[in-house]
């Protein structure tokens, strides 16, 4: 087993992040235009990072599979942005975002980067007002926030239902600013499809040309993976159609350890699936937790009838209605993190007491808030997600309740890091949701903006510094080096062994059948049976898929099939390597929920004495199983709890 | 319900495109305009015999977050941006908007400054070009004061968001008949213009925003409020005459500036 240093610095908790800054090696302005630097991905933390670099005078390349950087899928996060400005005046503080995060996590994230993370939070809101982003503001001209779950504070700054966007677009025009500049160069419509290593060192990415199909060779001192989650494995997720894992899988097949993949975040109000053409799945944010009562009905002829469509839900009286989370968690109620809201629904529903013509639904109902505060208020607070869930599910929301279930939302494992947010890889570096570091088993709302933004701004700026410093006297690698053919050759292998095989079946079909493994034996219940079939299930779709998948048209055109072919190959293998994660942790946290380790109360059962770690997974050759490494969590400031939300 | 699809087929940029018609059956009124092409497509992979021709193949189509914000997704549908319904893009239209037995007419966005790359995938760099010349507040990471420092009237934020809510999808420009990007430029000018942090640019930016849009062959715009009506996210082309007052006070100081520099 190979140990593992993360690399915290020495000193109290508070101290850490102001010791690293002013201790760390800098690289002078003039060395820093020697430096090519390039960055996949441009949501928060890429775009975010790729600005900040260009800033300080490096070379950014910067390259995104969309046609533009503006449409990374950050842009969909709903809610908002959390930050312990206090500006309520109702307790919060730095210790109190670090406190709530690492309790949201259950306890499995590093101690030392949530700190830190907590600590930069301030900074994002001042940069993002600063470049303008039209936060929601109070009569007075202040800014305003709303409650999120997981917090008994309001500290959750919001731009209407927008806020993902807003934040995205802010990081975009100060990446825009760079591009004018000069120092980032744009490479949109292009798809990272491996690392290159040379002498122990990422040194640069193979990619293709979206539009041509070319493969294309780039080089630079140091690679930055800023590729978002993978929660795509599943088929049905809220994730963008084309997120995926390519670029950090590839990495894990070059070195770079992988953290906790099995650590799925399955968001609570997402709307219901309605049938087999579905392709993706909305959110409904959480922020209507905030103003919305979650409920079935109590009796279960009600449900029936529901399901019937006999009746409506306005036709059940108020005292026939279960407000389970209200009834269950009588202290944080509807405001429960995630994975408890989730958890709940589906025992809601397994039990019989599910809504909608598949009993897969649960009502959130707007009724008290309307009454309380008028159509006004809603409206202003909530406006477009009310129109959203009109549009695809034709019920009004303002009239009726809205029906909601789990979906696959987020992504809390991906590649190991250290404090640098440096792989196992020197040179190559990972940002924002597809590394492990700051949620532990479970995000909390929120936290997925402040994390990408923090790592961008504020985190990586000074550790890239930090490795580059040593790295004056590496030349420039030029890609006619035998590590960039000897990868670059991988690439167009797999591509064609791809096109190849001509079989029968499109690639869809291969995707959905692979979600319907993951979802129903990785999902939001998990057992050893389970996954135990659930991996066999999976190799042999493998085989099926390498046999039988049929990709029209050619590799040097515009080619959506080959595409979405290449993305799947990585997910049988990254879904293989989940379910051996979650067989391996004999226990429940978070959003990893093992059926046999649970209280008397169905809440999730640690194992403090045995699972306190990462578990970080090596690769060992294709078709081999990966080598488990552990990187033990310390908890210095905070004694581990059962967590409590009643 | 079974639908007849024309549907406008283009290898590439450089060879010619020409409607092709394709039959569709069972689609499931709930499902979105994008699962019916993915239904298609499905269908064309099924059928197709080891053939490359570019009709026999998928269709291609731009579309990512499929939830009406990333801006990718666009298709003219029956004559129209995002199709015939209001206040949507076109991954959020539903197939419940159309009858069985209908024939649907999709196009990509045709104008100039967006050149086709395949099928019904155009090339909106243009837009990017355009923020790049202006439409930022030019603030280095770091060196923010602290965020309530700043005051703005809660009116003045509304106004900005709504302006903001831009997705960059293009639909304006596609239902415009000179392909004018006005409500695109517009709605950054004025989400800045409302801001106190967008003051002290405020006259580079306008100047050097219109001036990039005019060369990036975008047309001049003649009111016909068309793009407020196809905007999905529902930009008013009162943003429009914002721009356009931010446009003649950059001209006037710029005038001033420059007899006081004593030109003539």
């Amino acid at each position: 087993m190979t140990k593992l240093d993360a690399k915290i610095p020495e000193g109290p908790l508070h101290n850490k992040w102001s010791f690293y800054k002013s201790n760390c090696n800098l690289v002078s302005p003039a060395n820093k235009k020697k430096f090519d630097i390039i960055v996949v991905g441009t949501g928060l933390a890429g775009a975010s990072a790729a600005a900040s670099l260009g800033e300080l005078g490096y070379n950014v390349k910067a390259f995104c599979y969309q046609d533009s950087p503006r449409r990374a899928h950050s842009i969909a996060a709903q809610g908002g942005i959390n930050a312990a400005k206090n500006y309520q005046n109702d307790g919060d503080s730095v210790y109190r975002l670090f406190y709530d995060t690492i309790k949201g996590g259950d306890y499995r994230a590093r101690e030392g980067n949530v700190y830190r993370l907590a600590e930069v939070s301030n900074s994002i809101i001042d940069q993002c007002v600063a470049q303008g982003i039209p936060f929601a503001r109070d009569y007075g001209g202040l800014l305003d926030n709303r409650s999120f779950g997981g917090a008994q504070v309001s500290r959750t700054f919001y731009a209407r239902g927008q806020t993902g966007q807003q934040l995205l677009l802010g990081a975009y025009s100060s990446l825009s600013r760079q591009v004018a500049k000069g120092t980032v160069k744009l490479y949109p419509r292009q798809e990272m499809l491996n690392l290159v290593v040379a002498d122990g060192k990422a040194r640069g990415i193979i990619t293709r040309n979206l539009i041509t199909g070319e493969i294309e060779k780039h080089s630079a001192h140091a690679v930055i993976l800023a590729t978002g989650g993978y929660g795509n494995v599943f088929f049905l997720s809220t994730n963008a159609m084309g997120s995926n894992t390519s670029a950090i899988w590839q990495a894990y097949k070059k070195g770079a350890f992988f953290g906790n993949p099995c650590f799925t975040q399955i968001h609570p109000t997402c709307i219901p699936v309605h049938g087999e053409q579905q392709s993706k799945l909305t959110l409904m944010s959480e922020s209507l937790r905030n103003d919305g009562r979650i409920w079935v009905p109590k009796n279960k002829e009600d449900a029936d009838k529901l399901k019937n469509k006999t009746i409506t839900a306005n036709s059940i009286k108020e005292e026939d209605r279960d407000y389970y989370l209200e009834r269950r968690y009588p202290a944080f109620g509807n405001l429960v993190p995630r994975d408890v809201a989730s958890r709940a629904a589906k025992e809601r529903c397994d039990a019989g007491f599910g809504v909608n013509n598949t009993g897969l639904a649960v009502y959130l109902d707007f009724e008290n808030s309307l009454k309380k505060l008028g159509k006004h208020v809603i409206e202003e607070r909530y406006g477009n997600l009310f129109q959203m869930y009109e549009k695809i599910v034709d019920v009004n929301p303002y009239e009726n309740p809205m029906m909601i279930y789990p979906a696959v939302h987020y992504t809390m494992g991906g590649l190991w890091v250290d404090y640098n947010l440096m792989t196992t890889i020197p040179g190559c570096f990972s940002m924002g949701e597809c590394n492990f570091s700051d949620h532990g088993a479970n995000r909390l709302g929120a936290s997925a903006l402040m994390q990408g933004l923090a790592d961008g701004y504020f985190v990586l700026p000074y550790t890239l510094g930090e490795y580059l410093s040593k790295e004056l006297k590496t030349p420039k690698l030029s890609t006619d080096n035998n590590s960039f053919v000897e990868s670059e050759k991988e690439v167009k292998t797999r591509i064609e062994k791809l096109m190849s095989i001509k079989g029968k079946h499109t690639v869809d079909h291969f995707h959905k059948l692979l979600g319907k493994i993951m979802w129903e034996n990785c999902g939001m219940g998990r057992n050893e049976a389970g996954l135990v079939k659930g991996i066999e299930l999976i190799k042999e779709l493998k085989k099926e898929f390498w046999k039988d998948v049929k990709i029209t048209g050619e590799t040097t055109e515009f080619n959506t099939e080959l595409e979405k072919a290449d993305r799947l190959a990585n997910y049988f293998e990254l879904g293989e390597l989940m379910m051996t994660d979650a067989l391996n942790r004999k226990e429940s946290c978070g959003g990893h929920f093992r059926e046999e380790y649970q209280t008397q109360e169905g809440e999730a059962l640690r194992d403090d004495e045995n699972f306190t770690h990462v578990a970080a997974w090596e690769f060992s050759g294709e078709d081999k199983t990966a080598i488990l490494n552990k990187e033990n969590l310390e908890f210095k400031d905070i004694d581990l709890k059962q967590r409590n939300y009643k | 319900m079974n639908l007849t699809l024309k549907i406008w087929r283009q290898k590439n940029a450089k060879t010619k495109g020409k409607f092709v018609t394709y039959k569709i059956k069972n689609v499931s009124e709930d499902s979105s305009f994008l699962e019916m092409l993915d239904q298609l497509n499905e269908q064309l992979i099924s059928e197709n015999q080891d053939s490359v021709a570019f009709d026999k193949c998928p269709v291609a189509f731009d579309h990512d977050c499929r939830e009406g914000i990333c801006g990718m997704c666009g298709l003219y549908i029956n004559g129209r941006p995002h199709g015939p319904d209001l206040g949507i893009t076109t991954c959020q239209l539903h197939m419940r908007k159309f009858k069985d037995g209908d024939t649907i007419v999709i196009e990509p966005w045709r104008a100039k400054p967006f050149p086709l790359i395949k099928d019904l995938v155009v090339d909106r760099s243009s837009f990017d070009k355009i923020i790049q010349a202006g439409g930022f507040v030019s603030i280095n990471t770091g060196s923010a004061q602290d965020a309530n420092a700043i005051l703005i009237s809660k009116k003045n934020a509304d106004l900005s968001m709504d302006a903001a809510a831009c997705i960059g999808c293009g639909a304006c420009v596609a239902t415009c008949k000179n392909a004018s990007a006005m409500l695109f430029v517009a709605a950054k000018v004025s989400q800045f213009a409302l801001l106190p942090q967008g003051k002290v640019e405020a006259v580079e930016r306008v100047k050097n925003m219109i001036s990039t849009m005019d060369e990036l062959g975008f047309g001049n715009c003649t009111n016909t409020y068309a793009c407020e009506v196809e905007c999905p996210k529902l930009i008013s082309v009162t943003n429009i005459a914002r721009l356009n007052r931010e446009f003649i006070h950059a001209k006037v100081i710029a005038e001033k500036e420059r007899q006081i520099s004593g030109g003539f």
